[in-house]
């Protein structure tokens, strides 16, 4: 467990980086610090591996004062992870990544060897071994940062907007490396970002900043979603905030119901019977995967597929959230999202109306009037 | 040309070539130990900076006949009168590159090291330093190239002091070409091949940024295509 205990960071010019910063990041899980550029978070973690030094308070590592241990010792034992990498442009791949075990004289074959699983691990090509820097993409190059902050396999992961420098695609892939590596590894890490959809998405525990070193709020992402401290998180949160707290209710809660279907191969009387029902009618192939739509007023192309509305995407009752399936029902022509199983055949279908009903928080919480 | 007279003088030739050698690197050697303390001093220490590099340069500026008659009372007869001169104006071009090479280090790249765990000598030793070696070689090589055609002002003081400056001196004496030609080629090509070995050990040294410097090319092709 990372500890801060009233931790301000004033400098020099007067510049007040944290401002009486107390805060606890659990052993073994992921501490996201959010906040605005100006906010601290970068001090803030600098102050746990002495590259900061508080002006008054103290930082704990497991009940420990780091100031009490010599800052090449201490660091040695906890990775480090920053935007712009800073790979050593003069040394290979692997030394790169074997840097920590060199520092503490590990034997070369076995730093090596760590090197070498280590890149397996964060996914590149243990053919890039030899390669220099310059020769990797920037996410490549994110992924042998990862690499080497791991290397020696400390408990602590200091991470320092790791992501916000690669395209968006190359992000996410990281972020989802990310989550594999966690959920195997269980380091515990303080990881800062400027982006509030990272933070709920890689979080275990959310701390948002404000300028001038103020510690707002810390929550889990779901209950920072659910209940902002004060209008300066909602507003950071953004007004998206109550459609991204969806990503926290499973789609399983929702009660899907079998739509009208028709197969493809039904006949013109059959299409005609099955839209007389009113509603919509799923067009479904031999193994019930979904085609499209059907609506009355198109009825009279049948059988010919133009007749089809597109269904947009489905989603998975399984394993989807009700974000995902809320989204599917908007984006549906007809307004309804389908349900399907992993083989892709429909399980059931919810209207957007009925999704919104679904989330619709009980009259209680509404208070008296 | 006097071929005949060339090849009578081929150990003359060869000794002058030595000798020649020897005064030109000694102070790239004396220059490059001077100045890569002073070029960490003048990092670390950034308002040191402008006063060493204009010092230099005023060094620079001083003519090398005056710096030598000067020291002739001090240092007498001997190589140092040469190679002290010579010296002191390598600075002029190996400070400044090793003070470029050092802060041409990334931020980033320093501060991953020191959250690693380097220490400052260690960090110096082994990240720093490693990485302004194209700029500290791009200092040696301007300075070996002009020692090697400034040691011949060493003629001035006898001719035991000017490497195959002597031969300069012998050719206009006796308005004889010959020993002029030849000099001035052995000169040249000395610097020619310096560089060129230079070079050689600096591919070997950085293997990791020989793309690196290909990239200014290939973004000046693109200008050139648009």
């Amino acid at each position: 467990m990372i500890t801060f205990e009233h931790v301000t960071k004033r400098y020099p010019d007067g510049t007040v980086a944290l401002d009486d910063l107390s805060l606890e990041c659990p052993t073994g899980k992921t501490t996201v610090l959010v906040g605005t550029s100006g906010s601290g978070k970068t001090t803030a973690v600098r102050l746990i591996n002495r590259m900061v030094e508080p002006t008054s308070g103290r930082v704990l590592i497991d009940g420990t004062d780091v100031r009490s241990r010599q800052p090449e010792q201490l660091r040695r034992g906890i990775g480090y992870v920053i935007q712009q990498v800073g790979l050593f442009p003069h040394r290979t791949i692997a030394d790169n990544i074997a840097t920590v075990p060199h520092l503490l004289g590990w034997d070369k074959k076995k730093a090596r060897a760590t090197a070498l699983e280590l890149m397996e691990r964060v996914g590149l090509d243990p053919a890039l071994a030899k390669r220099y820097p310059y020769q990797l993409s920037g996410g490549q190059q994110q992924r042998v940062g990862v690499a080497r902050a791991l290397a020696a396999d400390p408990p602590i992961l200091l991470m320092d907007e790791p992501f916000s420098a690669v395209d968006p695609v190359v992000r996410s892939e990281l972020q989802q490396e990310f989550l594999r590596l966690q959920a195997d590894l269980d380091k515990t890490i303080v990881f800062v970002t400027h982006d509030v959809d990272e933070a709920i998405k890689l979080g275990d525990r959310v701390a948002v900043f404000r300028i001038g070193g103020h510690l707002v709020q810390v929550d889990s992402p779901e209950r920072l979603l659910a209940a902002p401290a004060d209008e300066f998180v909602e507003r950071f949160l953004g007004y998206d905030r109550g459609f991204r707290r969806l990503s926290f209710l499973d789609a399983k809660s929702l009660q899907l119901s079998m739509p009208d279907t028709l197969e493809l191969t039904g006949s013109a009387e059959q299409a005609r019977a099955t839209v007389a029902g009113g509603g919509p009618v799923l067009v479904v192939d031999d193994a019930r995967r979904p085609i499209g739509w059907l609506i009355r007023s198109r009825v009279a192309r049948w059988p010919d597929r133009s007749a089809l509305v597109p269904i947009g995407h489905t989603f998975r009752p399984d394993t989807d959230s009700v974000r995902a399936a809320l989204d599917s029902a908007v984006l549906s022509p007809v307004g309804v999202a389908v349900g399907v199983d992993d083989e892709g055949a429909v399980v059931g279908a919810i209207s957007h109306d009925e999704i919104a009903e679904a989330i619709r928080p009980p009259t209680a919480e509404i208070g008296p009037s | 040309m006097d071929w005949q007279w060339a090849a009578d003088h081929v150990d003359d030739f060869a000794e002058a070539t030595r000798s020649h050698l020897y005064l030109a690197l000694m102070p790239v050697l004396y220059g490059l130990l001077i100045s890569m303390p002073l070029g960490l001093l003048c990092v670390r220490f950034p308002k040191l900076y402008p006063p060493v590099f204009a010092g230099a340069n005023v060094i620079y500026a001083l003519p090398g006949l005056a710096l030598i008659v000067l020291l002739l009372d001090i240092t007498g007869f001997s190589n140092w009168t040469i190679i002290i001169p010579l010296t002191l104006y390598t600075l002029v071009v190996l400070v400044p590159n090793i003070v470029d090479g050092l802060r041409s280090v990334p931020d980033p790249v320093r501060q991953a090291a020191t959250a690693m765990g380097f220490g400052e000598l260690r960090r110096l030793i082994q990240v720093e330093l490693p990485i302004s070696i194209p700029y500290v070689m791009a200092g040696l090589r301007v300075a070996t190239v002009s020692s090697i055609s400034l040691v011949s002002i060493g003629v001035l003081i006898g001719d035991d002091f000017g490497g195959l400056g002597v031969f300069f001196i012998d050719g206009f004496q006796q308005d004889f070409m010959t020993p002029l030609i030849i000099g001035v080629v052995l000169s040249v090509a000395l610097a020619l091949l310096a560089d060129a070995l230079l070079v050689l050990v600096q591919r070997l040294l950085t293997p990791w940024s020989r793309t690196r410097r290909d990239r200014p090319a290939a973004q000046l092709e693109r200008v050139g295509a648009a």
